[in-house]
């Protein structure tokens, strides 16, 4: 009997939404879906993982897990993987999930295969798909480790409903701590969606001219009531108008939104290689030969300044 | 302070990607290689972290061809002090066999860092780091786009979705590098010279799986699904009607 343990994640003691993902990911791998969270309680909103089809709701607690614990928790995970017989272990491709997944596939003795965009089985060996070489090539991979380790890229696997009634356990575990202690999380502004997470990302490029014409972008993510989030290009981000955080690209974030927006952005290949994934994408642009018009789905080409507040105006009618 | 700094010889990202004939793999034939970019965050904290102690050594670990000797002089341009090739032609597309031989290799040094880029350009795997510091027993945090030591402590900082993580950690530990940590600089013509005098050590390794052990088996390389080609709505706002109703009839995303 295959056996899946999907690691998924809480902040604050509250599910984080892309466990869904994670269970619903875990589930292509056939057989029996154990979700397992680790934090210092109840975990709001885990309960509700048995909607994506997890059988068994596992709840590791140790007073360390109220914050991200790396070692602690790679340690807690690694003995659940290994007592529990499972034939893959799926984590997120998150900030924590990019952390944690290498440490557990070490503690384990196995191969890892991060941040994949497909997966399942064939002749029962678990494969996967990753972008490699900036998104310009698929890798697909066997993994044959016991367990398969796995993490997979965030908004790209579309949580599906299998209702089912999961069972829950909760676990205490006494693991230490370990030596690599969160202090403190500084949050970027309330209400901010984070770019990797958004369903929409609405990116500027140097064609914003300068950088309080963000404001324009933030209206028209304002119009989409909370699903969108502001993204930036390397160029804007290296001349100090938007924070790293928001920089789609190689050296910055991967996204796959539902529907991302480039607006001023020539479209360099290492900005490409951020958002290459993402399942619509739009231009907006003032010369018709940028390479942004290549990927795009869509394309308008005019001056930002007068398409974007004309979309926002669409956009609010449709939202009403 | 004594600082190692493991290093990665990557495709540079303006590569135009060709598949080899095996289908598994990249057709090097006219690609330019260069320092992984994040390595390069991670060679300068290192310079930088020795010259603030006024004291110790930066060195430079890579596994990779022997071209990529020319890899670790770029390092060695930067201001390291040696470096050490760990010699294989091929790189394994398993992250954690690439661990293994530098953990190998790193064990026998006394290091108050251990330094990588957050991941390289090619593989995207964002591994390695961490999995030596589970190999050594070290403390690690990665992806830190801030870091302070102070004696042995470190205080780093992370991105994480919607804020910055504040992490405590000892030294020794592993730390990879993400965009932010420092502006890495430019080798100086100097520099390059007294490269080329610098001691670089040239080990073999065999680099695969043991037997009976599980890791990853490439199937294959092949190019990303084509986008269909994209259509161009109009000009201007006057466009915008159009735009919104094709997003919302024929892709669905509204």
């Amino acid at each position: 009997m295959t056996m899946i343990l999907a690691v998924v994640e809480q902040r604050d003691g509250t599910l984080r939404k892309i466990s869904h993902e994670v269970v619903t990911s875990a589930h292509r791998l056939g057989g029996s879906v154990d979700a397992l969270v680790c934090a210092a309680g109840p975990v709001k909103g885990a309960d509700q993982l048995g909607k994506f089809g997890a059988d068994k709701i596992v709840t590791l607690t140790n007073a360390a897990f109220a914050k991200y614990a790396p070692e602690g928790m790679a340690q807690a995970i690694a003995e659940r993987a290994k007592s529990g017989g499972y034939t893959a272990v799926v984590f997120a491709a998150s900030a924590t999930g990019k952390d944690l997944a290498p440490r557990v596939a070490a503690k384990l003795g196995v191969a890892l295969a991060g941040d994949v965009t497909d997966v399942g089985v064939e002749g029962g060996v678990v494969v996967a798909t990753r972008p490699v070489y900036a998104g310009k090539a698929l890798l697909k991979v066997k993994v044959t480790g016991q367990p398969a380790v796995l993490s997979v890229r965030p908004n790209v696997f579309t949580p599906v409903e299998r209702p089912k009634a999961g069972t829950a356990e909760t676990v205490a575990t006494a693991v230490p701590a370990g030596r690599v202690a969160v202090r403190e999380i500084k949050a970027a502004e309330a209400g901010t969606l984070d770019v990797a997470e958004a369903q929409i990302v609405i990116s500027g490029g140097r064609g914003l001219k300068e950088p309080a014409n963000f404001k324009v972008l933030e209206e028209l993510a304002r119009a989409f009531g909370g699903q969108a989030a502001v993204g930036a290009s390397r160029a804007v981000v290296d001349a100090g108008w938007r924070a790293h955080a928001d920089q789609v690209g190689q050296t910055g974030k991967t996204v796959s939104p539902t529907l991302y927006i480039a607006v001023g952005i020539s479209g360099a290949i290492q900005h490409l290689a951020g958002m290459r994934t993402s399942k619509v994408i739009v231009a907006i642009n003032k010369d018709k030969d940028a390479p942004i018009f290549k990927v795009a789905d869509y394309g308008v080409v005019g001056d930002l300044f007068e398409v974007v507040p004309k979309l926002t105006e669409e956009i609010k009618k449709l939202h009403g | 302070m004594n600082i190692a700094v493991c290093i990665k010889r990557v495709p540079d990202s303006e590569t135009r990607v060709k598949i080899a004939s095996d289908g598994k793999s990249l057709d090097e034939a006219g690609v330019k290689f260069v320092l992984n970019p994040y390595d390069e965050f991670a060679v300068e904290e290192a310079l930088q972290r020795k010259e603030k102690a006024g004291s110790g050594e930066v060195a430079i670990f890579c596994v990779g061809p022997a071209a990529a000797q020319e890899t670790i002089r770029t390092a060695l341009a930067m201001g390291a002090d040696r470096g050490v090739l760990l010699q294989s032609e091929k790189i394994p597309a398993d992250g954690y066999i690439t661990a293994q031989a530098l953990a190998a290799e790193l064990k026998a040094g006394k290091w108050d860092l251990i330094l990588f880029g957050k991941m390289a350009i090619d593989d995207y795997n964002q591994q390695v780091g961490p999995m030596v510091a589970e190999l050594l027993g070290l403390p690690c945090v990665t992806a830190a786009a801030h870091l302070e030591i102070d004696g042995a402590k470190g205080v780093a900082e992370r991105e994480i979705e919607g804020g910055i993580e504040v992490v405590e950690f000892p030294l020794p530990a592993v730390v990879t590098a993400d965009k932010g940590l420092n502006e890495p600089r430019y080798p100086a013509l100097k520099g390059i010279m007294a490269a080329k005098k610098k001691p670089l050590d040239v080990k073999p390794v065999q680099l695969g799986p043991r037997e009976g052990e599980g890791g990853i088996e490439i199937v294959a390389l092949t190019p990303p699904p084509q986008r269909k080609d994209g259509k161009i709505v109009g000009e201007g706002a006057a466009a915008v009607p159009e735009l919104v109703r094709l997003l919302r009839e024929e892709a669905k995303v509204l």
